[in-house]
């Protein structure tokens, strides 16, 4: 017997963990299940441990103190070596286990692997997934920077929303009336302590149960899951069939862990850590907070839905899911695991995934908040005004000073919130153009009681000039056979 | 003594403890309780807030908003820059005032000032307000939270404290206003009438 094995035996033989780790790593998968499909979980796991380890680095530095968090950044970005390093692969860790564990869940939901008996380990895997959001939002906190702090203030508005105890939930949720060390001291502790602590025993208990209950097959189309049968046939298909995961299966899981972790590394060189934007400093209000990566979708969801219908989306919404979710297991605990034979799964998954997609597409530009520089940014293009009289440049110059811009695009230029006006002389007469600056409507403010009458009628001029060429402004026929032609003519309006 | 009998003044003495150590953790899960939640108990009454001074009457021009600051009164040694709050102050003429929490009744972003168009703007999800605080367009669903104010020996004073959210105290303080004050401005439109103030 060799020096080490002997060191080993006498270790075992106090420890006794040599048989059943190996009875845990040899057991039998499968064989179908050595597939590049079953790599996102362990993924998943790779990416917190090594959140764990670079979030243990980083609080060798960072101090969580509303006065000194900011700076401790800073530090750790500019005068700590590596220290923007560290920080660049936490950042982009939490953006990639984000991303692995939707895919992992998108995994397991097509190959029909939440199925009897695997109920509780996608339960679990819900928590998991709750936690790791949990974790994203407290982390974006803990950058406690602009985008955090009106982000908290986001979160308070969203929380006193509930009814009858909304208030008291700010303040639990602030530890205090407004957002300052407190509240970053109490996401420190949910960030480091409780939510990592729920996680490493949620995770620890979904591996558990991966183990006992054995990895999902391979989806077959027609291989009905039926209670009374599965695990007998289950049993045929490791015990008969099967092939031990270690080393048959696990290859796949390591190249694609090493794989991921490096990809994490190429984007925190490539692109750096996250922030910190400006100071958490609530008196410089020019600032627009947008959320990170994950909460993007969100943030266009609360931009996009009516008003009315916000609240109980807010507060209702997330519980439907939740109990959506959890009760999936047990509706379709039974029946088709492939998603060949399950085209509603399928297209929930797209469906899910096109929306997200899309409202993260669109928080990307934002839309439908107004451009606050467009007005001092953005010139009204010179061919807007080449022939112009001087009422109609008059017009543009109001245009301009009124902030329209900021809403309004022109030449491609200017904010989205409201139509672009290019050709706004084709839809809308003068009398409708007048109405509409005056009175607003459909979203638009009422501008009467900021522009005179002169303003008015140079802004309105202006707006008639916008049509393309060789297409007429729209105009009230009836007013030609009141006024006659002439004297329409003469009260601007053209025939 | 029968081995059956000795198992049982066991099982009883076990139980005894299990029982003496749930007597222990609910007398200690009294003041976990009472810290746990002591941000909440402790602003009842709205003991959180107080009166601010946020400058002198003369530092703001009548028919003007301008952006004022104050400190929170409640701080704690690790609050930093964030007891500093932002307000907009209006002035409409002599000690008549409207101050303005800073926070989008929407969702708590930051909304500016526009004097030229005269639109409170927010840069988040676009809601606009106009310079009365009321609804203009977007998502919120009201007008601006208006803190409470009072001018005293030249000074303008406002009741803060706590951050302004739509199911807050700063809401509730801020009273009946009408979300949306619409029919108002419809009548001074059709009468033709635009006060300097308003068209400044």
């Amino acid at each position: 017997m060799s020096m080490i094995a002997k060191v080993g035996d006498w270790f075992d033989r106090r420890l006794q963990l040599a048989a059943p780790i190996r009875d845990a790593v040899e057991h039998p998968v499968p064989r179908r299940t050595a597939s590049w499909w079953y790599v996102f979980g362990s993924a998943a796991l790779t990416v917190f441990i090594l959140q764990l380890v670079t979030g243990i680095l980083l609080a060798f530095i960072y101090v969580p103190s509303g006065s000194e968090a900011w700076s401790s950044l800073q530090a750790l970005n500019h005068d700590v070596t590596l220290g923007w390093f560290i920080r660049a692969m936490h950042g982009w860790g939490s953006n990639f286990m984000v991303a692995l564990v939707l895919i992992h869940m998108a995994q397991v939901f097509l190959f029909g692997a939440y199925k009897f008996p695997r109920e509780l380990t996608w339960i679990v895997g819900i928590f998991l997934l709750l936690m790791t959001l949990g974790m994203a939002f407290s982390g974006q906190v803990l950058r406690f920077d602009q985008d955090a702090y009106w982000g908290l203030g986001i979160g308070a508005s969203i929380a006193s929303r509930v009814p009858i105890i909304g208030s008291s939930v700010v303040k639990l949720m602030l530890g205090g009336p407004i957002i300052a060390g407190a509240t970053l001291s109490r996401f420190f502790a949910l960030h480091v302590f409780v939510i990592p602590g729920m996680l490493i025993a949620f995770v620890g208990l979904h591996l558990l149960m991966v183990l006992k209950l054995g990895i999902n097959e391979w989806p077959m189309p027609g291989r009905i899951v039926k209670r009374a049968t599965y695990v007998s046939e289950y049993h045929a298909l490791t015990k008969e069939h099967g092939a031990p995961f270690a080393p048959y299966a696990v290859w796949k899981d390591l190249f694609f862990a090493g794989v991921i972790i490096l990809a994490v590394a190429a984007c925190a060189i490539y692109f750096g850590p996250f922030g910190p934007t400006g100071q958490p400093d609530p008196t410089i209000i020019q600032t627009a907070p947008k959320p990170d990566y994950f909460f993007l979708w969100l943030y266009a969801l609360l931009s996009l839905l009516p008003p009315s219908l916000e609240t109980p989306a807010l507060l209702i919404g997330p519980v439907l899911v939740i109990i959506g979710l959890i009760l999936l297991p047990f509706l379709f605990g039974e029946g088709e695991k492939s998603w060949r034979r399950r085209p509603i799964a399928v297209l929930s998954v797209l469906l899910i995934a096109i929306t997200l997609g899309t409202f993260t597409h669109l928080a990307g530009y934002a839309p439908w908040s107004p451009r606050m520089n467009a007005w001092s940014g953005d010139p009204v293009p010179e061919r807007f005004v080449h022939h112009a009289t001087a009422l109609e440049r008059q017009g543009a110059l109001v245009f301009q000073a009124k902030q329209c811009r900021n809403c309004h695009a022109i030449g491609d230029a200017g904010g989205q919130r409201g139509p672009a006006l290019d050709s706004v002389a084709v839809r809308l007469t003068q009398d409708q153009l007048i109405r509409q600056v005056i009175q607003g409507g459909g979203n638009m403010p009422a501008y009467g009681k900021n522009l005179s009458p002169a303003e008015t009628t140079a802004l309105v001029a202006f707006l008639e000039t916008l049509h393309p060429a060789g297409q007429a402004a729209a105009r009230d026929a009836s007013r030609d056979a009141v006024l006659g032609v002439n004297q329409a003519k003469r009260a601007g309006i053209q025939p | 003594m029968s081995n059956e009998t000795d198992l049982s003044r066991r099982g009883f003495f076990m139980k005894v403890g299990i029982l003496f150590n749930g007597l222990v953790a609910t007398a200690l899960a009294i003041p976990i309780a009472g810290f746990l939640f002591s941000s909440i108990t402790r602003g009842r009454a709205n003991a959180y807030l107080s009166w601010v001074p946020v400058g002198r009457v003369n530092d703001f021009p009548e028919g003007e908003t301008r952006l004022a600051t104050f400190r929170n009164l409640y701080v704690m040694p690790t609050d930093g820059k964030t007891v500093d709050t932002a307000c907009w102050v209006r002035r409409l003429a002599g000690d008549e005032f409207q101050v303005f929490a800073v926070n989008c009744a929407h969702l708590g972003c930051p909304v500016r000032w526009f004097p030229q168009s005269g639109l409170f703007m927010c840069p988040c999800h676009g809601g606009a307000y106009y310079r009365d605080g009321s609804r203009a367009s977007g998502p919120p669903e009201r007008g601006l939270f208006e803190y409470p104010h009072k001018v005293q020996n030249g000074m303008i004073t406002i009741q803060a404290g706590e951050l302004p959210t739509p199911g807050g105290t700063a809401a509730a303080l801020a009273g009946g206003k009408p979300p949306c004050a619409a029919q108002d401005r419809l009548v001074s439109i059709q009468s033709g009438e635009l006060s300097n103030e308003e068209r400044a």
